[in-house]
C-alpha cells in the first residue's frame, strides 16, 4: 500500500485572525503556525492502515517555507518520506489551484510506483470549505468517499483493492466502498491522533523531504496564486467588539421582559 | 490551547535535547494540565497519562539505545523530570520511580539479564516500583526484615515493604531483602514480577498530598522470585540500593524545582492582576520582594541539581552532590510554595488555585528518598571522609 496524505499548515485556531492590509490576504506572520488538526486524524489513519497493511506513508504539502514545521511534525509521527511543494507563485491561492496543485503532485509519483490512496483531512481549520478532497478526486479521476469515520482496506495481492469507509452524515453514516486508487477524506472522530515519539523526532531528521517547485510540477503560474484565484477579497473590516449583554432581572415580569427583548431583536 | 512560551530558559547540550523538552512542552500541555488538579482531587491514578509518556519515550530516558533507552545524559532526563512536576508531581515523582526501579537491572544487572528484560522495562508499557523502606525500617533501610531463602531455582520471600510508589500497580518492582543476618552486607537485589504468586498490595495510604500516585505496603507471602533475576551478586543489594538513590535523590531534587517553578509561575501571574489599594499586588515592594526570593531560589536550586547531574554525566562521583541537590531543592520548594499560598492571600488556601496542592506535594519530598535529616547525615559523613 502506498499512501499519500495531504496536509496543511495553518494559523493556530486559538490565535486572532488578520489579513494583510497590502491584498487582503491572511496574514500567516502574525500567528503561530500549526499542522492543521484534521490533518492529524489523516496522518494518523494513513499510519494505522500502513501498519495493518505494510507500504509506504508519503506526506504531500503545498504551503511556504514555515510549513517545513508541519511536514517534520508528519514524519516525527512516523510519515516515511515528504514532498514539500514550495513556490513564491502559489501566495493567496484559492482551492481550485491547491487540487490542481496536489494532482500534479501527485501525478511525478507515477514513476515511483504511483500511490494506492490519497487521505486528506475533511476541512482545513482556517478556510474550511471542505472542497479540496472532491476537487482532488475530481481532477485524478479517481472514486472520492468523503466525511469518513472509519476506513477499513481491502487490498489485493499485487496492487489495487477497496476501500471501504462509513461517511458521516447529519443522521447517522452511509457505508460507501470503492476500488483502489481513491481519495478518502476523514473526520475526528475517526481515531486518537499520536504524538510523535522522541525517537520519532530523532529519525525525522533524517528523513527524504523532495521540494518542488510549480516549473517542477508543469503547473503555469498563471493558474494558481492570487491572480489565478477564481474571488477575491475586495476589502474587509475587523469584527467589532461584542457589545455587553442585557441583564433582566425578574421582578415578577421576567417573562414579558424576555419576549419584548427576543422580539426587539426579531427573534421571535 | 495556545502555545505557551516556556517560562524557564534552559541550557541544554544538543539539539535533541531541545526537541526532547518541547515534546515534553507539548505532552505537560495537553495531557497533565487538564488533568491534574481533578485526578488529585479524586485520588485518581493516571496510569493512561503513563502510557502516553512511554510510547513518546520518555520512561526510558537515561538509558542506552541499544535497548530501547533514550540515550539521554542525566542533566537532561532531570529537566524532563522537572517540566512535568510544574504541574503534576504525582507525574513526575512517577517518572522517577520507574526510572530508578531499572536502574539495578541496567547497572548491575548481567548482560544476558539487561537483554532480556530492559528493553520492555523502558519500553512505555510498563511501569516500575522500588521496594526498600519498612514499616520499622525506614531511615535505617539496612535493618530490614524482609528475607529471602533460597530454594532451589528460586528465593522464597517473606515479610512487608513499606510506603511503595505504584505499589499494587507496578509491573516488575526492584525488591531489596535480607539473604543473610550480616546487616548492611546480608541484602540482595530481585527484580520482582509484578503477577508473582504470594505477591500483594495492602491498601493504599490516605496521603496529604500526591493522591494521583498510589503509596502502598507490598506483602511477600511465600512469594517465589526465580534466582536468575537476583541483580548483581548475593550481599550486594545495600550497595545497589544506595547506587540507586543516588540517581533518584536528583530525581527528586529536580521535582522539587518544577513544583517550587509551578507555583512561582502561577504566584507572579496572580499578582499581576489581583488589585488592592488600587494596584496590582505585585507593586507593592513587601510582596514583590517575596518574588524575587522565590524566583532566585529556585535559580539556584536549579544550578544545584544540575551541577550533580552533569558530574555524574562526566563519571564523577556525584553523591554527595545528590544529597545537597535533594536537601536544597526540597527545603526550597517548602519555602517557595508556602509563599506562593501567601501571594494568594485567602485564594492560595483554597482548591481553585494550584498553589496549595503543591505546598502539600513539597513536603513529600522533604521525607522521600532518604528525609532531609539523612541528607545531612550522608553529606557529613562525605565531608568527614574527605570524599
Ligand atoms: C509519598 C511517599 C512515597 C514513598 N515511596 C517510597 C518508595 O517508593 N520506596 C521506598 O522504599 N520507600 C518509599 N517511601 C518511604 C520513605 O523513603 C521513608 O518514609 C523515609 O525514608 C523515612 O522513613 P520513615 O518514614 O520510616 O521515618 P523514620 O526513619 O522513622 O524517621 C522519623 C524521623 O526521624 C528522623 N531521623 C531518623 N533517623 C535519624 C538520624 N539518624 N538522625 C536524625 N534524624 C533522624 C527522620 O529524619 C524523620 O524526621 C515513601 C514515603 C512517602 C511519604
Amino acid at each position: 500500500m502506498n499512501i499519500v496524505v495531504c496536509v496543511k499548515q495553518v494559523p493556530d485556531t486559538w490565535s486572532e485572525k488578520r489579513l494583510n492590509d497590502e491584498d487582503n490576504t491572511l496574514d500567516r506572520a502574525a500567528t503561530d503556525p500549526v499542522m492543521n488538526e484534521m490533518d492529524e486524524y489523516a496522518v494518523e489513519e494513513a499510519l494505522r492502515i500502513k501498519e495493518m497493511h505494510g507500504g509506504e506513508v508519503t506526506v504531500l504539502c503545498m504551503g511556504p517555507d514555515a510549513a517545513t514545521e508541519t511536514v517534520r511534525k508528519s514524519l516525527s509521527m512516523g510519515v516515511d518520506k515528504a514532498i514539500h511543494v514550495l513556490d513564491e507563485g502559489l501566495h493567496g491561492s484559492d482551492a481550485l489551484a491547491t487540487s490542481l496543485v496536489l494532482s500534479a503532485a501527485l501525478g511525478t509519483l507515477a514513476d515511483s510506483g504511483g500511490f494506492d490512496l490519497v487521505v486528506l483531512g475533511s476541512e482545513s481549520s482556517d478556510a474550511r470549505m471542505s472542497v479540496v478532497p472532491a476537487m482532488l478526486a475530481e481532477r485524478l479521476g479517481l472514486p472520492q468517499l468523503t466525511f469518513a469515520k472509519e476506513v477499513s482496506i481491502d487490498a489485493a495481492d499485487g496492487g489495487g483493492g477497496t476501500v471501504t469507509i462509513k461517511r458521516l452524515t447529519d443522521d447517522g453514516y452511509q457505508v460507501i466502498e470503492a476500488s483502489l486508487p481513491a481519495v478518502v477524506s476523514v473526520v475526528e472522530k475517526i481515531n486518537e491522533p499520536r504524538y510523535p515519539s522522541f525517537k520519532g523526532i530523532m529519525a525525522a531528521k533524517k528523513k527524504p523531504v523532495d521540494t518542488k517547485s510549480l516549473a517542477d510540477l508543469g503547473v503555469e503560474s498563471a493558474d494558481v496564486g492570487l491572480g489565478g484565484a477564481w474571488s477575491a477579497v475586495e476589502s474587509f473590516e475587523t469584527a467589532p467588539p461584542r457589545q455587553a449583554g442585557t441583564i433582566v432581572t425578574d421582578e415578577g415580569d421576567g417573562a414579558s421582559k424576555l419576549a419584548e427583548f427576543l422580539a426587539s431583536k426579531k427573534f421571535i | 490551547m495556545p502555545a505557551t512560551t516556556p517560562s524557564v530558559e534552559r541550557q541544554l547540550p544538543s539539539e535533541e535535547a531541545a526537541a526532547l523538552l518541547d515534546l515534553t512542552r507539548e505532552l505537560v500541555r495537553q495531557e497533565l494540565t487538564p488533568k491534574a488538579a481533578t485526578y488529585e482531587a479524586e485520588s485518581r491514578v493516571p496510569r493512561e497519562v503513563f502510557r502516553t509518556l512511554g510510547k513518546a519515550g520518555l520512561l526510558g530516558l537515561p538509558y542506552p539505545e541499544q535497548y530501547g533507552g533514550g540515550g539521554q545524559p542525566f542533566e537532561v532526563y532531570l529537566q524532563v523530570v522537572e517540566e512535568l512536576a510544574t504541574v503534576w508531581a504525582s507525574v513526575a515523582e512517577g517518572v522517577s520511580v520507574h526510572t530508578l526501579a531499572c536502574f539495578p537491572l541496567a547497572t548491575f544487572g548481567s548482560e544476558q539479564q539487561r537483554e532480556r528484560w530492559l528493553p520492555d522495562m523502558i519500553g512505555g508499557e510498563l511501569l516500575g516500583a522500588y521496594c526498600l523502606s519498612e514499616p520499622q525500617s525506614g531511615s535505617d533501610a539496612a535493618a530490614m526484615t524482609t528475607k529471602a531463602v533460597r530454594d532451589g531455582d528460586d528465593y522464597v520471600v517473606n515479610g512487608t515493604k513499606a510506603w511503595i510508589t505504584h505499589g499494587g500497580e507496578a509491573d516488575f518492582y526492584a525488591l531489596m531483602c535480607r539473604t543473610s543476618d550480616d546487616g548492611s552486607r546480608g541484602i540482595s537485589c530481585l527484580l520482582t514480577p509484578g503477577d508473582t504468586p504470594g505477591l500483594s498490595a495492602g491498601e493504599p495510604e490516605k496521603k496529604m498530598g500526591f493522591k494521583g500516585s498510589t503509596t502502598a505496603q507490598m506483602h511477600f507471602d511465600d512469594a517465589r522470585i526465580p534466582a536468575d533475576r537476583l541483580m548483581g551478586e548475593e550481599g550486594q543489594g545495600f550497595r545497589i540500593a544506595l547506587a540507586a538513590l543516588d540517581g533518584g535523590r536528583l530525581g527528586i531534587a529536580a521535582c522539587a524545582v518544577g513544583v517550587a517553578q509551578g507555583a512561582l509561575d502561577a504566584a507572579l501571574a496572580y499578582a499581576k492582576e489581583r488589585e488592592q489599594f488600587g494596584r496590582p499586588i505585585l507593586e507593592f515592594q513587601g510582596l514583590s520582594f517575596m518574588v524575587a526570593d522565590m524566583a532566585t531560589q529556585i535559580e539556584a536550586a536549579r544550578a544545584l541539581y544540575l551541577e550533580a547531574a552533569r558530574r555524574r554525566d562526566r563519571g564523577q562521583s556525584f553523591g554527595k552532590q545528590a544529597a545537597m541537590a535533594k536537601l536544597f531543592c526540597s527545603d526550597m520548594a517548602m519555602r517557595v510554595t508556602t509563599d506562593a499560598v501567601q501571594v494568594l492571600g485567602g485564594y492560595g488556601y483554597v482548591e481553585d488555585y494550584p498553589v496549595e496542592r503543591f505546598m502539600r506535594e513539597a513536603k513529600a519530598l522533604q521525607i522521600v528518598e532518604g528525609t532531609n535529616q539523612i541528607q545531612r547525615l550522608v553529606i557529613g559523613r562525605h565531608l568527614a571522609q574527605g570524599t
